[in-house]
């Protein structure tokens, strides 16, 4: 590779400027389109946003937003009168977001801060400890991965009624705060591959597991741990199926159960697109900003946690 | 599975009595069992009280007769029978089939496509972030972004089709178009990740091989079906896997957008079930079903292994 390279730079002064490769102008443009494909329909979320809902039938294909107005925000976390939302396009139920996007937070950070440390105890002991069955167990825990979750679903949703969860916001955490398969392997992957070296010398100091863990492993696991949090974070966070089961009340509603009640609330005829995108914006924006300070690390976490 | 003895060389049990050193190392590898089972603990209790246990419940459930009031009643295979007769359950499982063959059809042809435009064309990390972000946003977000793009009235990709002078299309209020419609959502939010798996892979292919086709004149077609499609199968393995059991396993979008409609043209496996055991209290009855469920990705993903040779690599 290196002679072969060499040799074409060595070559390429004398020779014309290089034809245009048409092959790379077509992968360039595949590339391109595929951007816009992607980023595109989020500029129409936040044009849809910004309009308001009667101007968007007359100015359907226009770039801009249509008549310019804070409104649809304003009427999703319920600051307008109904008079208001009406006059707006706005179906004039009740509706606030701003509960929702706190039930959301509550119940993703009781998830997350829960299910990690748990998760990375059970990693610990699967990387580190000799036990017997030890693989086994570890097997069976994997094994969970193809359970589909409506199977375990009925059941446990029947468990969160019969413990007087249900509406609660330990009845839509509770399942997930003490393991998933996923965080348990991800992170005894990361155990495997750390370095012994240190955990042994504090092992012949005659420290204890519980130290050798709380003092050696987990300060040098806080890269894995922050990746881990964020894809917890963000799949908790994202999840509808679940608290639609056991948390359709409105005072623990999380926000992708609000949208699906805010759509339905929408009359069929003249649906409010502007607020429903609002809504939609309000719910995905803590998410894009979480992507957008921590990107990287969640691009890398993908080839990690998927191939090895 | 090494259990014991770092330095001790076969140790017998009355020797390892009797001798000091030998010993501690003995009651050391007794002594990491019971630390083990308290690290291990809270996630065990999470794996049997949320896994295991409902597991089992489940199976029973499907064998009784149970609207959540009262007991369950033991009725044998009574829900199965009934399941094999039950049309909206056939049709459920035909529509979830043709969602899953449209799903893993074109996510896996565009993944596969852009995974190779990462690696040959582009690759910084801004681009695949980019790619990545609708993975990132829930699916009921999701759907209800393109519901709204892909409205009949005043929807951009119809208002784009009339531009073009082609008829507009009710993507999701048309039984032909339902399933396709609910199926490109689905592409469009999975196809970054998948390509992100696929990208990984191909990072992983050793380079030398390319250069050593290279030098033997091979173009890059060949190359492309000689060295790199064998070298990721694996990796195309795993992600088959992931997006066969996810697919049969739709949900959110079908429930924020057709609810099944127009008539059953969307009624996937698991809304069906959600709607059989939630909206009409049959929890018996929707066990079954998803005792079914669960039997045919079983099935499914062991066939792929085993098929498919996944845990091999080509490689080694």
């Amino acid at each position: 590779m290196t002679t072969l390279t060499s040799a074409a730079r060595r070559r390429r002064p004398l020779s014309r400027p290089r034809p245009l490769n048409w092959g790379r102008i077509a992968a360039w443009a595949a590339l391109v389109v595929a951007i816009l494909v992607t980023v595109g329909p989020f500029l129409w979320m936040l044009r849809t946003a910004l309009s308001n809902n009667h101007a968007l039938a007359t100015q359907s294909s226009n770039l801009l937003p249509a008549d310019f107005t804070w409104g649809a925000f304003a009427r999703v976390f319920g600051l307008q009168s109904q008079a208001e939302a009406q006059a707006e396009g706005g179906s004039g139920a009740s509706i606030s977001f701003w509960q929702y996007l706190l039930n959301s937070l509550i119940v993703s950070t009781m998830i997350t801060v829960s299910q990690v440390f748990f998760s990375s105890l059970a990693a610990y002991a699967f990387a580190r400890l000799r036990w017997r069955g030890r693989d086994k167990v570890f097997a069976v825990f994997l094994g969970t991965l193809l359970v589909p979750t409506i199977f375990t679903a009925l059941p446990n949703f029947l468990l969160i009624k019969n413990l007087g969860l249900l509406n609660t916001y330990l009845g839509i955490a509770l399942p997930s705060m003490l393991m998933t398969p996923f965080a348990v392997f991800f992170l005894r992957q990361f155990f495997l591959g750390m370095s012994r070296e240190v955990e042994e010398a504090a092992m012949l100091d005659g420290a204890r597991h519980g130290r050798i863990f709380f003092q050696v492993v987990l300060p040098n696991a806080v890269a894995p741990l922050a990746t881990l949090c964020l894809l917890t974070f963000i799949a908790a966070w994202n999840d509808y199926f679940w608290p639609l089961l056991v948390g359709n009340a409105p005072a623990v509603r999380v926000l992708t159960v609000g949208l699906g009640v805010f759509k339905s609330q929408s009359p069929q005829g003249a649906p409010d697109w502007s607020g429903l995108m609002a809504a939609t914006l309000v719910s995905a924006l803590p998410i894009l900003l979480l992507f957008i300070a921590f990107g990287k690390k969640i691009v890398n976490s993908i080839g990690f946690s998927g191939i090895k | 599975m090494t259990t014991t003895s770092v330095g001790a060389p076969k140790p017998t049990r009355h020797t390892a009595d009797s001798e000091g050193p030998r010993r501690s190392v003995r009651r050391r590898s007794l002594g990491d069992l019971r630390v083990a089972l308290i690290f291990v603990a809270p996630a065990l209790l999470g794996f049997v009280l949320f896994y295991l246990v409902p597991t089992i419940r489940g199976i029973y459930l499907s064998f009784t007769d149970y609207s959540i009031l009262g007991n369950p009643i033991w009725v044998g295979v009574k829900n199965y029978v009934k399941i094999f007769q039950d049309k909206l359950f056939w049709n459920a499982m035909g529509v979830t089939l043709e969602y899953v063959l449209l799903n893993i059809a074109f996510q896996t042809v565009i993944a596969v496509g852009l995974a190779l435009l990462m690696y040959h064309v582009a690759k910084s990390t801004l681009i695949r972030g980019i790619l990545l972000m609708p993975y990132l946003v829930a699916n009921v977000i999701v759907a209800l972004l393109w519901f709204w793009m892909l409205d009949y009235q005043i929807g951009i990709v119809n208002q784009v089709l009339q531009w073009m002078g082609m008829p507009r299309v009710a993507f999701f209020g048309n039984e032909f178009w339902a399933i396709p419609t609910v199926a490109f959502v689905n592409v469009w939010r999975h196809m970054g990740y998948t390509a992100l798996l696929i990208f990984a892979g191909l990072q992983a292919i050793p380079g030398h091989l390319y250069e050593v086709a290279n030098l033997d004149g091979a173009s890059r077609w060949q190359t492309f079906w000689k060295i790199t499609m064998p070298l990721l199968r694996p990796v195309l393995l795993l992600v088959m896997v992931v997006t066969i059991t996810g697919s049969f396993q739709i949900f959110d979008t079908v429930a924020v957008t057709t609810q099944g409609g127009p008539i059953n043209a969307s009624r996937v496996i698991q809304y069906y079930i959600y709607e059989r055991a939630f909206s009409q209290q049959d929890f018996g009855y929707g066990s079954a079903l998803s005792v079914i469920l669960f039997v045919i990705l079983a099935v499914v993903a062991f066939l792929q292994m085993k098929f498919l040779r996944g845990n091999e690599n080509d490689l080694d």
